[in-house]
């Protein structure tokens, strides 16, 4: 018998190994006492993959609204979609605590850009030197690569989806250490493995996107969404989902449920749901 | 380090998951923070009597995934405008894609900011050594990219020069860089530099003469430009997809793409 | 004998409510040769006249193409209008770099205006002795901007700085609906007249002293001088020369 109640209940260290508390903050043992503050290290509250497709006349950008704190489903409503303006939208993978600063960065942005020292423009949302998602993503990769330089990273995996200055299409990633790369489908995180595949088949090359219609590009982003909720551990079954179309704008659905869901695999897999054997 | 592995050591003493005395201090931990990655690809550069050609594929890679399958890995450097018309300057970066990129950046605006206060376009050897020192100012914390940069020289000759991540740099008939390096390179060394090629008539047995290198005609230099990354692609995962090509004359720079495998 | 006490420095203001330093600095604007500037709905440009210290002497540098799309054309110090032009490149490298887009002519202009400012309120420092115009075209199309020694900015649809420019300025004003819907060759010819009715009795526009800078929607900002304007000139000249009397500038030779 134990005697001390506070570690009742607890995983023992011989069973189960030392607690691991590296991720822990300063504050809350994730540091030795002692040293300096240090740099993000490793994400805390994370959000899981984003995924994009870019069709004829715009991008569908869909993220789930988990975050999640290690195993733990710890936050469900987290909106990881931000609308810039009208031709660009942000989806952010990885740290939430650093994409709450990414997004207020982009408000302060967004601030100067429509600050009137710059133009006389009286409505700042059909303004032709509106900031471009091509414009944006540009910036907030070099904001990623110069966190990077200085040891200090914002530990995000990032979709820059929406318009360039010309209305085409546009979508691009940037993570973490700075790393930019574009194509007619991007998935972060275990999308990249999961749904990209998925995604490449519908749209195997630019001239297929120039091809393919919204319902299309909706329906592939809708079922790749599914495919994740079944196959990763971290992700839930309600998630936002922007259009950003040369026509429309920006359509932002942030609390969808995913349809059309099949368990009928897990059926004879023990250990799930209800069953008592 | 050490307190982690000690704790869960079988031992008589009692131990639990929270600290019961105050943590001792121990040595820093470990960044778990890495800057760099790899972004696959490789490249490959040939210097003919009066042109100079560049390669690369423009796979972009992370691990076993690939990221996209054009990222192009070729810059035009100088030249007017964010598009560099008129450009006669060429950099390949291969590594990784971020300080690639960083560093083309860098060096087109100084191209840029040359011509801006001296009037004239920058010549290639000097833009030559200007990279060398670019990428030697950051030595502590290097660029993580072999880069190769070419153009045509003040004769009018092919120019091609080659560097290591740290700035050291010479000029080559041709190099290969990147994840295929070691599959091109030895090809380059024996059809460019014509290594381990001997005349037949000049000898018996080991006092043939070998044969000296020349200048190659544009032609064979491009062929061997697709021979060496068709098979590369065969032979390393992370090169494939399209090859991206330019070949600078006293002309201009003339850019081309070609599918390559995709799988 | 009267003194003016208030103009030891820029942070000074005369009881009359004037700072004299920065007075002084709008004067050195007026030496400087004569510049123009117009824009269309198509096109800016800019045409200006250059001097040389004396005849074997070259002349001056008056406009400078800044990014591929706007250029500067300046009036009063030359070497201040350096400063000036070598921040104006960084700053659009920067906003290359930053955000991948040409950076607003509008802002540029506020950029300057911000700095020239700062001068005439710390003690020790000079207003710059130059005045610029701002041509050239960004994502909301042509513009033309006017920067002053005080920090002071404006746009305009045309405009003139420089030694007897109120001449020119006549012209523009009295031209001033023609500019909008003009063809790219009509607005080179109302800046060269503009720029002409500036030059005093003696003087002529030849492809020596004469350079123009054009930026267009479809074109990008670049400077013309010597055989490049010659047509220009020509074009310009020559219908007017024959419309005035026969003795006038038209016959005169070299002097």
């Amino acid at each position: 018998m134990n005697h001390l109640p506070q570690a009742w209940g607890r995983p023992r260290d011989d069973v189960y190994g030392a607690y691991n508390p590296h991720y822990l903050p300063h504050s809350h043992g994730g540091h030795q006492a002692g040293h300096p503050n240090q740099h993000t290290q490793s994400p805390i509250v994370t959000g899981t993959s984003v995924l994009a497709v870019k069709y004829n006349s715009g991008v569908v950008i869909a993220a789930d609204n988990l975050a999640s704190y290690g195993s733990l489903a710890r936050f469900t409503d987290v909106h990881r979609l931000k609308v810039f303006n009208k031709k660009a939208v942000v989806g952010f993978g990885g740290d939430v605590s650093d994409m709450q600063y990414l997004d207020r960065l982009l408000l302060s942005l967004h601030v100067e850009e429509n600050y009137a020292g710059s133009g006389d423009v009286d409505d700042k949302e059909s303004d032709v030197a509106l900031m471009s998602a091509k414009n944006l993503h540009t910036y907030l990769s070099k904001v990623m690569y110069k966190r990077r330089s200085e040891f200090n990273p914002l530990w995000n995996a990032l979709l820059v989806a929406g318009l360039t200055e010309s209305n085409e299409p546009f979508l691009a990633s940037a993570d973490l250490l700075g790393t930019t790369f574009s194509a007619p489908t991007l998935a972060t995180g275990f999308g990249a493995h999961l749904a990209q595949p998925i995604l490449r088949r519908v749209v195997p090359d630019e001239e297929a996107s120039k091809a393919l219609t919204r319902e299309k590009a909706v329906e592939a982003v809708k079922e790749c969404m599914k495919v994740l909720f079944y196959r990763d551990a971290r992700s839930m079954n309600e998630y936002s989902i922007a259009i950003v179309d040369k026509e429309s704008g920006v359509d932002l659905k942030l609390d969808e449920k995913l349809e059309g869901q099949s368990w009928a695999f897990a059926d004879r897999i023990r250990g799930y749901g209800t069953q008592t054997a | 380090m050490a307190s982690l592995f000690s704790a869960s050591l079988p031992s008589s003493d009692p131990s639990y998951s929270f600290n019961q005395a105050p943590t001792t201090a121990s040595e820093p931990r470990q960044h778990a923070f890495y800057p760099y990655t790899d972004n696959g690809g490789s490249t490959l550069g040939i210097s003919g009597a009066d042109f100079t050609i560049i390669a690369g594929d423009t796979r972009s890679t992370s691990g076993y995934n690939i990221n996209t399958r054009y990222a192009p890995k070729l810059f035009k450097i100088g030249g007017d405008g964010p598009n560099n018309e008129n450009a006669r300057i060429v950099l390949s970066v291969v590594g990784f894609a971020a300080d690639g990129r960083a560093l083309k950046e860098r060096l087109d605006t100084v191209v840029k900011m040359y011509k801006y206060q001296h009037g004239k376009d920058i010549s290639v050897h000097a833009c030559a050594q200007r990279l060398s020192h670019l990428l030697y100012n950051k030595r502590f914390f290097p660029f993580y990219v072999t880069a190769i940069l070419g153009g045509v020289d003040d004769e009018g000759k092919g120019a091609l020069y080659s560097y290591d991540p740290v700035g050291s740099y010479e000029r080559e008939q041709c190099r290969a860089a990147g994840a295929a390096a070691s599959l091109i390179m030895p090809f380059l060394d024996n059809q460019v530099n014509l290594k381990n090629q001997y005349d037949p008539n000049s000898g018996p047995g080991l006092e043939k003469k070998p044969r000296e290198a020349q200048p190659l005609p544009r032609e064979t230099v491009e062929q061997l430009v697709k021979d060496a990354f068709t098979s590369a692609v065969e032979r390393h995962i992370e090169v494939g997809d399209g090859l991206q090509t330019m070949i600078i004359t006293k002309d201009g720079i003339q850019e081309t793409y070609s599918p390559l495998k995709k799988d | 004998m009267f003194r003016n006490n208030y103009d030891n420095d820029s942070v000074t203001f005369s009881p009359q409510g004037r700072i004299f330093q920065v007075e002084y600095a709008q004067e050195a604007v007026k030496q400087g040769s004569v510049v123009v500037g117009i824009v269309s709905k198509s096109h800016a440009i800019l045409a200006a006249l250059k001097r040389n210290a004396e005849e074997l002497s070259s002349y001056q540098r008056k406009i400078i193409p800044v990014d591929t799309h706007y250029g500067v054309a300046l009036a009063g110090l030359a070497s201040d209008a350096r400063v000036l032009s070598n921040f104006m490149k960084q700053q659009s490298l920067a906003s290359r770099l930053t955000y991948d887009r040409p950076i607003l002519l509008s802002e540029i202009t506020s950029r300057i205006g911000d700095r020239a400012q700062t001068n005439t309120q710390h003690y020790g420092r000079r207003p710059y002795g130059v005045g610029l115009l701002i041509a050239g075209v960004d994502a909301r199309g042509p513009h033309l901007f006017e920067f002053q020694p005080s920090g002071v900015t404006l746009e305009c649809v045309a405009g003139a700085i420089g030694a007897r420019s109120q001449m020119a300025r006549t012209y523009l004003e009295r031209n001033l609906d023609a500019f909008e819907d003009c063809s790219r060759d009509e607005l080179i010819k109302h800046a060269l007249r503009a720029l002409k009715d500036s030059l005093s009795q003696d003087k002529e526009l030849t492809v020596d002293n004469t350079s123009v800078g054009i930026g267009g929607l479809e074109e990008n900002f670049k400077l013309y001088e010597g055989q490049e304007i010659a047509s220009w000139l020509e074009t310009t000249f020559e219908n007017k020369a024959e419309g005035e009397a026969g003795g006038g500038e038209g016959m005169e030779v070299d002097s």
